[in-house]
């Protein structure tokens, strides 16, 4: 990489302005960035920190309702924030491309991929319609896609959400720009399905020497990705260096914060004594939409102050087993019992007080409060409908609760669910299932959707809460360091069945089941180098959708 | 050529060059546009015509003026959430709000505003205007000004309470179908589809022919029939709201009926359907004018705009604009509406981002 050349961008004290209140906010204050030819950056951070706004700003293009305010953004010698729309539009797809987070919701679901493939070089006059489909063939193949001829006259929604990525990788390339923009990729993906995306993302980006910007709020996936790391922090630069010394030697304490989140870990519990009662057990349950069978023979305890993680690939039945529980799923077969008794089926034929004992807490805090009901009504419900408390008792019950989960109850009260951040909303999730004064929680993915420093904020208070208050969870989950960090025992599920199960320390030691293999090492470590020595080691055929395929088969 | 030519083409001269060294694009383009538009009229039906563009041009300013002066009146009175939401709101909005204040005005105060009595005969059949009759007499001599004046009660009136039972029914009715789900759902949306395919407008006709034209079968023929429209919209609405987890949570919970669709979904679907209540009041209003146009609607004596345009239609024959005033009421009512329902759906839309 030849360093002394011309940048092939350039951006200078950038400035971005949000449109909020009938007013102008300055949401990227000032930002410096140098990207070389073939080099890849990679910008990390936590939601709000700009990451987006400024790979967007980095294409000359800003959200609705967003504007460049200040600085400059030159790419290869042209000044893109003077520059007329007309020229911005052309360098746009041919020369800057962009990869979304969302490949099911960015590909237009009406048209074949190779039709939406071919259309960015036929746009901007670089290849006919032909050449440009035998060339989206050819990257195909490089990507590792199965059926490289055929999987382009496939429509989005028939192709999985790992292999819809990789063809939206290869849309980029379609013109061979001289930079692509990675808006986290693999966020919304599995880890297995994940580590088969940033084998294919690398892949490519080396063998075409593109130049390319990574935005990820994961370090693991970026350590695999950039050559340098940049950290942003509400808008302004933390810190920018090389990949190794950033991982090795941080020099901000913010920087450190964030590499430490991972560290949090707690002792598994003493095993309960065989004749203890569970709180909550699982017997042999056989479940099904309509005619497709989801769940079958699944059985697993649950026991008062232990914590059950129960991990696996979307799709392998983790949260149908929760619908069961719940009882908003009835089981074909087989039941659920609470303390020894059985609880019915139909959440409906559930008395109230059993209805109390189980509560759940949502994965989308956004979708899980009411947007319409201020935070004192949506905890004070339950206390009032569950515990009868009414008035002044009401209010009591709901300050202690909401001091419990660390929010100060005069500034909170009387807010509503739109005016707290990601992590504030999912702390009123918890406080709303604790309102009930239960025996037994469902975590469903609560961490998932949250920045890292504020998912292990979540897990050190459900912890706290399972020490003071006795509570047995069951922590749905696909990230492997979430069970490291919090679980007593762990259930692996892949398509409706335990696999395998058992006390935390027994599944990260081996000899595991080839699925818990698998999902074990697919977890991205901070080393840099974890995917070349994992691809050494397994080989490229025998990782992500492909290894999980050929084990069905075998 | 008359004082008046010179002065009217002086200012608009005037005022386009003011525009173009002032450098208001939108000013300036209006203005001369307007400049030569006059000028063709001028030369082709003289200047009468440049009285009619100097009335109509004073009218359109009036209403801006009054629209922008209300909005600012409303900015400084109402509290400060309100007042925020106005002062953002376009013109239109504010002009529609102003002019649906004034017919509830008119609505509430009938009896004092009106010189004369409903179905009280002054004059006259077909008396021209004059001071005692502000625009004369119809058919049977009634002072025709205190009957628009009355007709703004009973049609407005009666459009509104029938709005109200429409949302009601159509509104509870969808919201259960879309909470309960499963047969209740599947028997009410085919009850409602089954009532669909009945041509809206002949179906009113038939049922009121049955049961006969009072006032409470006309609110209620057309509250069922248009309840139906209300129905497939809140139906729509609730069933993206129910499937969020805290309706799930609610239900979890143990919570009855009564409150998830009070507490849970009704909050969470006010803005579509607050939006849809003035389009639909639009609907019905015109549906009972309609009606009343063919004779099935309100009956006389009580004083209706539909009806009177068609008791005054053969004034048009002879080149009089009388007839057509009720429908100008009508019109404006429903522009008028419609300029606060698109403010409004556009204020729902977005708040969703």
């Amino acid at each position: 990489m030849a360093r002394n050349q011309h940048p092939l961008l350039e951006i200078r004290d950038l400035r971005i302005e949000g449109y909020a209140d009938e007013k102008w906010f300055e949401i990227v204050h000032g930002v410096d960035l140098t990207l070389h030819r073939g080099e890849v950056l990679g910008l990390i951070g936590e939601s709000g920190a700009g990451k987006s706004t400024i790979g967007l700003a980095a294409m000359g293009y800003t959200r609705d309702g967003c504007r460049i305010s200040g600085g400059t953004i030159t790419f290869d010698g042209i000044e893109l924030t003077s520059t007329p729309e007309e020229v911005r539009r052309s360098l746009r797809g041919a020369r800057i491309a962009y990869v979304a987070q969302s490949a099911a919701a960015s590909f237009n679901p009406a048209h074949r991929l190779i039709d939406q493939h071919t259309e960015a070089p036929v746009q901007h006059g670089a290849r006919s319609r032909r050449e440009s489909a035998e060339d989206a063939v050819a990257l195909y193949r490089r990507l590792r896609l199965p059926n490289p001829d055929e999987i382009g006259f496939r429509y989005p929604h028939q192709v999985s959400g790992g292999q819809l990525q990789r063809c939206m990788t290869a849309m980029a390339m379609s013109c061979r720009p001289d930079l692509i923009i990675f808006d986290e990729p693999t966020t919304a993906l599995d880890v297995t399905t994940q580590i088969e995306v940033l084998a294919a993302i690398r892949d490519i980006v080396e063998q075409f020497g593109t130049a390319a910007i990574y935005i990820t709020h994961d370090l693991a996936v970026v350590a695999q990705m950039a050559d340098r790391i940049k950290v942003l922090l509400k808008g302004r630069e933390v810190e920018e260096a090389e990949t190794r010394v950033m991982l090795d030697a941080p020099r901000e304490e913010y920087t450190r914060s964030l590499w430490a989140v991972r560290s949090f870990a707690r002792a598994q519990n003493q095993p309960p004594a065989p004749s203890e009662t569970p709180v909550v057990s699982v017997r042999g349950v056989t479940a099904a939409y309509g005619a497709t069978t989801v769940l079958r023979d699944v059985s697993f305890d649950m026991h008062q102050g232990r914590t059950v993680a129960v991990v696996g690939e979307s799709g392998s039945g983790k949260s149908t087993a929760a619908r069961v529980i719940t009882g908003l799923l009835p089981p074909v077969s087989g039941g659920v019992m609470l303390d020894g008794a059985p609880l019915p089926g139909d959440f409906r034929r559930r008395t109230r007080e059993q209805l109390r004992q189980v509560q759940m807490i949502y994965q989308m805090a956004d979708t899980a409060l009411n947007p319409r009901q201020r935070i004192g009504e949506i905890i004070g419900r339950p206390v009032e409908f569950y515990l009868g408390l009414r008035g002044v008792k009401r209010k009591q019950r709901v300050d202690e609760l909401l001091d419990q989960i660390e929010l100060d109850p005069s500034k909170y009260y009387e807010r509503y669910p739109a005016e707290l951040s990601g992590g504030q909303k999912q702390r009123i999730g918890i406080a709303r299932a604790l309102a009930a004064e239960p025996k037994f929680i469902i975590c469903d993915e609560v961490t998932s959707a949250l920045d890292q420093l504020v998912a292990e904020g979540i897990l050190k208070l459900l912890d706290r809460l399972q020490r003071e208050l006795g509570l047995a969870y069951m922590f749905i989950t696909h990230d492997l360091a979430t069970v490291r960090a919090i679980a007593d025992e762990v259930v692996v599920m892949k398509d409706g069945q335990v696999v395998e199960a058992g006390p935390k320390d027994q599944m990260f030691e081996p000899p595991h089941h080839p699925y818990t293999d698998l999902l074990l090492s697919s977890v991205p470590e901070m080393d840099p180098d974890w995917l070349t020595r994992l691809l050494q080691a397994r080989g490229v055929e025998n990782i992500g959708e492909a290894a999980s395929a050929r084990m069905d088969g075998g | 050529m008359s004082p008046f030519a010179i002065g009217y083409f002086g200012a608009l001269i005037g005022a386009s060059s003011l525009a173009a060294w002032s450098g208001r694009r939108e000013a300036l383009v209006g203005a001369f546009l307007l400049l030569v538009v006059s000028a063709f009229a001028g030369i082709v039906w003289g200047g009468a015509a440049l009285r009619w563009i100097t009335l109509v041009v004073a009218l359109g300013a009036a209403a801006v003026g009054l629209a922008y002066s209300f909005r600012a009146f409303l900015a400084a009175v109402l509290p400060r959430d309100a007042a925020r939401a106005i002062r953002s709101a376009p013109l239109t909005a504010s002009f529609g709000l102003l002019t649906i204040l004034a017919y509830i005005v008119t609505a509430v105060f009938a009896p004092a505003i009106a010189p004369f009595g409903e179905s009280q005969i002054v004059g006259g059949a077909f008396a021209p205007p004059d001071d005692r009759m502000l625009l004369g007499g119809d058919q049977l001599g009634r002072d025709l000004f205190s009957r628009i004046v009355y007709g703004a009660r009973n049609t407005v009136g009666i459009a509104f309470v029938t709005t109200v039972l429409t949302f009601l029914l159509g509104g509870a009715l969808g919201l259960l179908a879309a909470t309960v789900g499963g047969w209740v759902d599947q028997l009410l949306s085919r009850l409602v589809d089954v009532l669909m395919a009945i041509p809206q407008l002949i179906f009113a006709l038939l049922l009121l022919t049955i049961f006969g034209t009072e006032v409470v079968t006309l609110i209620l023929v057309i509250a069922v029939l248009d309840s139906t429209r209300v129905y497939r919209l809140s139906r729509a609405v609730a069933v993206n709201i129910v499937v969020m987890d805290y309706i799930e949570a609610a239900k979890l919970r143990g919570e009855t009926l009564w409150w998830l669709i009070t507490r849970e979904i009704l909050p969470n679907a006010t803005a579509p359907l607050i939006a849809e209540f003035g389009l639909r009041f639009c609907f019905v209003f015109l549906t009972i004018a309609g009606l009343s146009f063919l004779g099935l609607g309100i009956q006389p004596p009580t004083a209706d705009w539909g009806s009177m345009v068609r008791d005054n239609a053969q004034l048009i024959s002879f080149g009089e604009v009388t007839p057509l005033i009720p429908a100008a009421a009508i019109a404006l009512l429903t522009v008028a509406v419609n300029f606060v329902v698109d403010w409004m759906l556009q204020r729902s839309s977005g708040l969703k981002d």
